[in-house]
């Protein structure tokens, strides 16, 4: 509890510096209204997209196929508005037909979470090959599905859903405060969570101690799948379209959001909080960098810097808190 | 030959047979011997690369930084060579210590502050990727000298086709061969090849028994970062033309490939001629669905078919062997 403190505790601060800095360099500008709400759109679907992530991490997994699997969905639901509306698609619809082919696009990424899960549960595939595997068959799908084209002009539902606000609060601000809020329920409140920790920080463990381990991952890869199923109603919405290769630049940037935020590669250790915070860390420090102008790639490689620093920061504050104890 | 093959590299091997037994039946161009040597030609940069992967994977680590370096290893050599002059074997040494260094960074902070192997890469994938980009201003490099461009169609033997076309071994084959039969030595018959398997089997206990481990993580990741570059002269050769974004976003490919051939996350386990067998796997498989006229939009399917099928199967021979008994496996 006390190191998952410390940890954020490190983090917070990074964000308040990142911000003084984006500030200081920035001016006014970085503080108008119209700047936080920008970010507050841009945000939430790599923040969905990075908890699909972290809890297969958690259990000492990753799940590669979280992009292609959000694709795959917003071409089901895209699929199913064009069949049932027509060149209409972009005008009404019924919020029946939109909910409807929402709720199909949902199950068709808890059905890949469940091809996941079994893959790694069942018949004990590594996470990383197992994920590699669905991720190129399900953007294949994918591909074959839409014959690699864009499809465009969604209902005013699903556009609300990405672009509207409720009481000022972005709707994409809005899902992601729910999942967010639902996951560490679920992590920190339930049998379940504390045996995904347990589970990641020793499977032979969590196995003697009565846990059905497989029971365990499989739900974990199913939670995946559907987050990055919501993810993709978000993404669907801002970009108005569908296609096989959207976001995939998203793939490195969910592990890196996990990692900053506390998350361990290995298993066993990482919160919702620490992950929020990372998010914001990211957001804030490339919006600073697009207000600033500098170039995106310059950006990207930025993102590499801090990933490595805040390893490095994490394993010497460790090492000292280990000597501190011998002593 | 028992030995060099073991049961799961014989199915892969099996699946290749007919596949292209398949292929044959459709369109007969396939086993056409130009159409092969053509393959192995422009399957060497992915085959060069999956040598340094399997490395990577023994020893228990995971590399996806590797489609960087090779970009960064050949901006620069393709920078120096046009600014400064140089010969072939200029370009090939500017792209290999370039490449090593970039491999050895990684090996560097993983050793020093014990970060998983894929985060490590991810940011450095970043880094390299990001900042090759800003300096080069993502410009295409089109002109290179006149002897890089004769350099790529030097031929070990020539035929001529019926239709005055000219087809042979060509001398990048020639480097995807050499490297492996070196990493194929260097495996086998050397302490540091003994090593890295011994590395991935179980860190503990190769350190006990008295192996360097910086210095094989050192070499393995440095290794694969000189193949990388080596791999980026080829890529070079192969198209004459250098473009800074060209095979970023391609690195899990040649993992699926490597993986195909057998080797697993797990560490010390894999083999060279597995490796070659997963990336023949794709090139048959790539090369049939042009040659059966298949749309090209399948491809991702039958490729993510094959690996989850590959993976899950010999997930289960890994199970059953397991509960057999307990045994190292080695080439």
């Amino acid at each position: 509890m006390k190191r998952a403190l410390s940890d954020n505790l490190i983090l917070v601060l990074v964000l308040l510096g990142i911000i003084a800095l984006m500030a200081g360099l920035n001016g006014v500008q970085f503080f108008s209204a119209r700047n936080f709400q920008s970010m507050a759109f841009q945000m939430p679907e790599l923040g969905i997209l990075a908890m699909a992530m972290m809890i297969t991490m958690l259990t000492a997994g990753i799940n590669l196929s979280i992009i292609a699997s959000a694709n795959l969905t917003s071409i089901v639901i895209a699929l199913l508005l064009s069949h049932f509306l027509g060149s209409q698609m972009s005008e009404a619809g019924s919020p029946g037909i939109v909910l409807l082919a929402i709720a199909t696009g949902l199950l068709v990424s808890l059905l890949i979470g469940m091809l996941n899960g079994f893959l790694v549960s069942i018949l004990e595939v590594s996470p990383i090959l197992a994920t590699l595997g669905t991720m190129i068959l399900v953007k294949g799908v994918a591909i074959v599905l839409t014959k690699g084209y864009v499809i465009s002009g969604f209902p005013p539902l699903i556009i609300y859903l990405g672009n509207g606000s409720l009481f000022g609060i972005p709707m994409p601000m809005v899902i992601f405060a729910l999942c967010a809020v639902l996951l560490t329920i679920v992590l920190s409140q339930t049998c379940f969570g504390e045996s995904i920790y347990m589970l990641g920080s020793n499977e032979t463990a969590s196995h003697y101690s009565g846990i059905n381990n497989r029971k365990i991952l499989m739900k974990t890869y199913l939670i995946s799948g559907l987050l990055s199923g919501i993810a993709a109603i978000v993404m669907m919405s801002r970009f108005n379209s569908a296609k096989a290769d959207y976001g995939e630049s998203y793939l490195l940037m969910t592990v890196l959001a996990a990692v900053l935020g506390g998350t361990s590669a290995a298993g066993g250790f990482g919160k919702v909080s620490g992950l929020v915070v990372a998010l914001l860390i990211l957001q804030v420090v490339s919006n600073g960098l697009n207000l600033l102008r500098v170039n995106n790639f310059l950006t990207i490689a930025i993102w590499g810097f801090i990933l490595i620093l805040v390893m490095v920061v994490n394993y010497l504050s460790k090492e000292y808190q280990k000597m501190r104890w011998r002593a | 030959m028992k030995k060099l093959f073991s049961s799961y590299e014989a199915i892969v091997f099996l699946a290749i047979v007919i596949l292209g037994a398949i292929i044959t039946a459709v369109n007969p161009n396939f086993l056409s011997l130009e159409n092969i040597l053509d393959l192995l030609k422009s399957y060497s940069f992915v085959g060069i690369l999956a040598i340094g992967v399997l490395f990577v994977l023994v020893s228990g680590g995971i590399d996806i930084s590797f489609t960087a370096t090779a970009t960064v290893a050949m901006y620069v050599m393709a920078v120096i060579v046009n600014n400064y002059g140089g010969n072939m074997f200029t370009a090939f040494l500017i792209a290999s210590v370039v490449g090593a260094l970039l491999g050895m960074f990684n090996a560097l902070l993983l050793h020093y502050f014990k970060i998983h192997s894929i985060i490590i890469t991810i940011a450095t994938l970043n880094i390299y990727y990001g900042l090759l980009t800003v300096f080069s201003g993502g410009k295409w490099i089109y002109s290179l000298p006149v002897w890089f461009r004769e350099f790529a169609q030097l031929r070990v033997f020539t035929i001529s086709n019926p239709t005055g076309g000219e087809y042979g071994l060509s001398i990048i084959t020639v480097i995807w061969l050499a490297l492996l039969l070196m990493a194929w030595i260097i495996l086998r018959f050397t302490l540091i090849g003994r090593g890295i398997y011994a590395l991935g089997g179980n860190p503990v206990s190769a350190k006990r028994v008295g192996f360097n481990i910086l210095q094989l993580q050192l070499f393995v990741y440095g290794f694969m970062g000189w193949l990388a570059g080596i791999a980026g002269v080829v890529l070079t050769l192969l198209v004459q033309s250098v473009a800074p974004n060209s095979i970023v976003g391609k690195e899990l490919d040649v993992l699926a490939a490597v993986v195909l051939g057998g080797a697993s996350l797990i560490g010390g386990v894999g083999t060279l001629g597995g490796t070659v067998l997963g990336v023949l796997l794709i090139a048959t498989m790539n090369n049939g669905m042009t040659l059966m006229r298949i749309p090209a939009f399948w491809y991702d399917v039958f490729i993510g078919l094959i690996i989850v099928i590959s993976v899950s199967a010999s997930a289960i021979q890994y199970k059953k062997k397991k509960s057999q008994k307990i045994a190292i496996e080695v080439e």
